[in-house]
């Protein structure tokens, strides 16, 4: 349905994304873009809702491309994809009711005149899990899991096909997490809703996607299904990334990445962008940059897939 | 038992924020305070280190360091207690260093402030540095030229330099990447183990507490409802609070995951 084909966003000297392809099936679906501080995330996700104009490369949703549609086709196709950012009051206006939000929505596509409007505001509050009495709050009289509901109620509001969710839990409480994940899958399953979403969690990505994506300074360099890749990573950067990951255990997460000067986005390493700082690097890895091919069910990029999954519990040189 | 906490309470105005009765924290010992927004986990941590009363709260009880009482000192004397004795990072790293600086001159200025002479201000800063597996290059850098792993290393390093015997941590390895946290942990396993440094680790991230903390206290609407040793809390955890929270954080490779 939605088709990422070879992206590139440059900023000045800076390469944030370097030919990055990916694609979500038609709702309920679930794509997981993870990577770090960097990796180009946040940059791809931005992209595919056109608040970012691409350097070269497609963004289309079943054959209408964002960037060269005709106006009526770009018209549906900003109704068709909806993003939900980290931050809720990023998108709420804090002297406006959460009714009115909604309905702004809800007119600016010209979904519904003045008198249907309440209805449908109070129907998407409650498939949001909020009460009806919330349309007449300020975003301030909510906490912030009840904002992150208004937010995902008000992208909802025009019934996209695709949201972006952009690290939609990682301002919250782990508790509310819970609650605000529920309501993701509850609404994959009843909308048949297909979503990327874009998260540092692990477990989150796991939880919430079948498919992923693991990005390393504006590249991909692992992907495939979520529980394989996760569970039997083939690219050393994924298992350092599997291996950080902190678990409710005495022992503590060893770092998997070699210590490295951080790398600099403006003057990436040569060959295999991940070789300073990967444990199992040889000398082609510093001269040849590695192509996302299949390796065991999935998408690498290293040169060494087949024996990092080979042996998957001891990755030495 | 090096700090001990009794009748802690925090107030603003007529709100009272922090209630707690007892913590305790050992020489090379970890505490983690765990807690949700609101819980009062930062707080407490600002009252021991004595940055409560600049923030406009009242702090009642008592905090004795070695013995010596901290509630109630003026603030030269906390200043100084706070560069030899506490030290405390942040969540947000380059917070604790002065941007127009020099590293090697916040660590110079900060040692000779303390009676160290210039050569042995530039070894301890060095050796300092090694500490926390920085090269002592970088102490020629300015702050904004450190990436937020290496600022919170220095952070670190800062309060080694010092020799400062309990380290106040307030968050410090949220806002970095997981990559970047696994190696300020290892940091500051090997300093506890090395230097017998003795830590409050303030967080809300129980699996990274698990790991780095020998006891725990969990936080919820400024009280301490459970306490103990880290591994019987987490694993039989009494209070309901403790057992909601352990349910609410994702697990990787749990059968939860999605099928869809």
């Amino acid at each position: 349905m939605l088709e990422v084909r070879d992206l590139v966003v440059r900023y000045g000297p800076v390469v944030a994304v370097d030919g990055v392809s990916l694609s979500v099936p038609p709702g309920p679906a679930g794509l997981g873009l993870v990577g770090e501080s960097g990796s180009g995330k946040t940059t791809i996700g931005r992209t595919i809702v056109r608040l970012t104009v691409p350097t070269s490369g497609e963004v289309t949703l079943n054959g209408v491309g964002a960037f060269r549609a005709r106006r009526s086709a770009l018209k549906a196709y900003r109704k068709s994809v909806q993003i939900v950012f980290q931050d809720p009051d990023s998108t709420l206006d804090p002297k406006m009711r959460v009714g009115a939000a909604i309905t702004e929505a809800l007119r600016a596509h010209a979904i519904v005149d003045r008198a249907g409007s309440r209805g449908r505001v109070i129907e998407l509050l409650t498939s949001v899990g909020l009460q009806p009495e919330h349309a007449d709050r300020l975003p301030h009289q909510l906490s912030g899991g009840q904002r992150q509901r208004v937010a995902i109620a008000r992208a909802l509001a025009v019934e996209p096909r695709l949201l972006v969710l952009d690290e939609p839990t990682s301002a919250l409480d782990v508790t509310v997490q819970a609650r605000v994940l529920e309501l993701i899958a509850r609404l994959r399953d009843e909308r048949s809703l297909a979503y990327l979403l874009i998260s540092h969690n692990l477990a989150v990505v796991e939880q919430l996607c079948e498919q992923i994506a693991v990005l390393y300074l504006g590249q991909v360099v692992e992907q495939g299904n979520a529980r394989r890749v996760l569970a039997h990573p083939a690219h050393p950067y994924t298992r350092a990334l599997r291996a950080a990951v902190p678990e409710l255990s005495e022992e503590l997460p060893r770092p998997a990445t070699r210590r490295a000067e951080p790398p600099d986005p403006a003057h990436p390493p040569s060959g295999c962008r991940f070789h300073p700082r990967c444990p199992i690097a040889i000398d082609r890895c510093r001269h040849e940059r590695p192509t996302l091919r299949e390796v065991g069910g999935r998408l690498a990029a290293c040169h060494r897939a087949e024996e990092s999954l080979a042996d998957g519990s001891n990755p030495g040189p | 038992m090096m700090l001990e906490v009794r009748n802690l309470g925090v107030w603003f105005g007529n709100r009272q924020v922090v209630a707690i009765d007892a913590l305790d924290l050992d020489r090379g010992q970890v505490l983690g305070i765990v807690g949700e927004t609101g819980s009062g986990k930062s707080m407490t941590a600002y009252a021991i280190a004595g940055l409560a009363p600049g923030m406009g709260a009242r702090v009642e009880g008592s905090v004795k360091l070695n013995g010596r009482e901290l509630i109630g000192l003026s603030d030269h004397q906390l200043r100084d207690i706070r560069g030899r004795q506490i030290a405390m990072i942040f969540q947000a790293p380059i917070s604790s260093l002065n941007p127009v600086f020099r590293v090697g001159d916040m660590f110079l200025r900060a040692l000779r402030l303390h009676g160290a002479s210039k050569a042995e201000a530039r070894e301890r800063a060095g050796i300092a540095m090694r500490s926390v597996a920085l090269s002592p290059d970088l102490l020629h850098r300015y702050p904004h030229q450190l990436s937020g792993g290496q600022a919170q290393r220095v952070a670190i390093a800062m309060a080694v330099a010092l020799r400062a015997e309990v380290l106040i941590a307030d968050e410090p390895t949220s806002a970095l990447d997981v990559t970047v946290q696994a190696e300020i942990l290892e940091v500051l396993q090997k300093l506890r183990a090395e230097e017998s440094l003795a830590a409050l680790f303030i967080s809300h991230d129980l699996a990274v507490v698990a790991g780095i903390c020998d006891t725990v206290a969990i936080m919820h609407d400024g009280e301490v409802v459970e306490r103990g040793p880290v591994a019987q809390t987490l694993r039989h955890p009494k209070h309901p609070y403790t057992r909601e929270l352990l349910a609410a954080v994702p697990h990787l490779g749990s059968p939860g995951a999605s099928d869809a």
